[in-house]
């Protein structure tokens, strides 16, 4: 069904996301429960991959990348002089955007809390008690 | 793209359902998004290439437009279920999906997202009056610590000054674009005029400190 098709949260979502229920202090990254994936290929955009670097947590795009079994298509480490590396770059763009979550569960690495993806929609909001 | 262009490609963007009177669910025109994203892209090179954020997105004509513009990236943010169904619908039936992400989150305590990772923020809070007083100045205090360049944003005219000296204490600066008219149709049962007109500033923020 065409109208489903796209529904999605990249991984670019993922890593900005964190566990915020009350008194946990160690919410981040969210342990990626995927239970129904799709890969679209999009745009390369290096400019703005590279400018994005600086603010992603590698660290927990390649610890989502293991939880999807990809970790073979991304470096562990951010490479030196990644400005003007187009393989890297292209890579970071693969994980980055090219990866729908579509189904599945962010998991508080702390509390266990999961919050639900639907639909390509992770929700995130809290119950009056955790707040 | 042209302003008419953009205001034209907006009119297919669908609206609420069911409007919440509870989260202020007015739609924002076709003509007063693509005036605030034509004016973000065209005079300050805010939105193409760019990471945006759409905070209390609705249906999303905000996150589409910027899209449309040619965002790298878009994330719409909006509490409520229902209108995020509707805007993956719009993604999809505008195809604009491969540049947007939906989250459903608090904006006005949105600690689920680490600051800092957005080069803009475009949004239309809710006014702030009724049921939820302050709202519009917790969506700002949110959108102070997610963007790095700009946030363009919509506030009652009357409250400018209560505007002004929020956005001081968030460490902002306000700069009035435009004063526009927000034309409301009756969405509600207590709007006893067919459909009412408001004042609102189109307001672009910055910061007073450069943002590292």
């Amino acid at each position: 069904m065409r109208v489903t098709r796209f529904l999605k949260m990249r991984l670019m979502t993922h890593n900005m996301l964190t566990s915020h229920v009350k008194g946990v202090t160690n919410g981040y990254p969210l342990i990626l429960e995927a239970t129904e994936t799709n890969e679209k290929e999009i745009d390369f955009n290096p400019e703005f991959i590279a400018k994005m670097i600086p603010r992603i947590e590698w660290s927990a795009l390649v610890n989502a990348m293991e939880k999807l079994g990809k970790a073979d298509l991304i470096p562990e480490e951010v490479a030196d002089e990644y400005e003007n590396d187009e393989d890297f770059l292209h890579k970071a763009h693969h994980a980055l955007l090219e990866i729908d979550v579509i189904k599945g569960n962010l998991v508080c690495p702390q509390s266990g809390r999961k919050f639900p993806i639907s639909n390509g929609i992770p929700n995130m909001l809290l119950n009056e008690d955790e707040v | 793209m042209k302003l008419r262009q953009l205001e034209i490609a907006l009119e297919g963007v669908e609206g609420f359902r069911l409007p919440k009177v509870n989260l202020e669910q007015y739609v924002t025109t076709p003509h007063l998004a693509a005036c605030l994203l034509h004016t973000a892209e065209t005079r300050f090179g805010d939105i193409y290439g760019k990471n945006v954020i759409d905070l209390g997105c609705g249906s999303g004509i905000l996150s589409m437009g910027s899209a449309m513009l040619g965002c790298s990236f878009s994330l719409g943010v909006d509490i409520d279920a229902d209108a995020l169904e509707i805007f993956q619908e719009n993604k999809t039936h505008l195809e604009v999906e491969d540049a947007i992400d939906a989250l459903q989150a608090d904006v006005s305590n949105l600690n689920a997202v680490q600051h800092k990772r957005f080069d803009t923020v475009v949004m239309n809070p809710p006014f702030g009056t009724k049921l939820n007083k302050g709202a519009d100045m917790m969506f700002l205090h949110t959108a102070s610590k997610l963007a790095r360049n700009a946030i363009y944003s919509l506030h009652k005219t009357s409250t400018r000054d209560h505007v002004f000296k929020k956005a001081g204490s968030f460490g902002l600066v306000p700069h009035v674009l435009a004063e526009m008219r927000y034309n409301l149709e009756a969405s509600y049962g207590f709007h006893k005029k067919k459909s009412l007109d408001i004042n609102v500033d189109f307001i672009r923020f910055t910061y007073k400190c450069v943002q590292t």
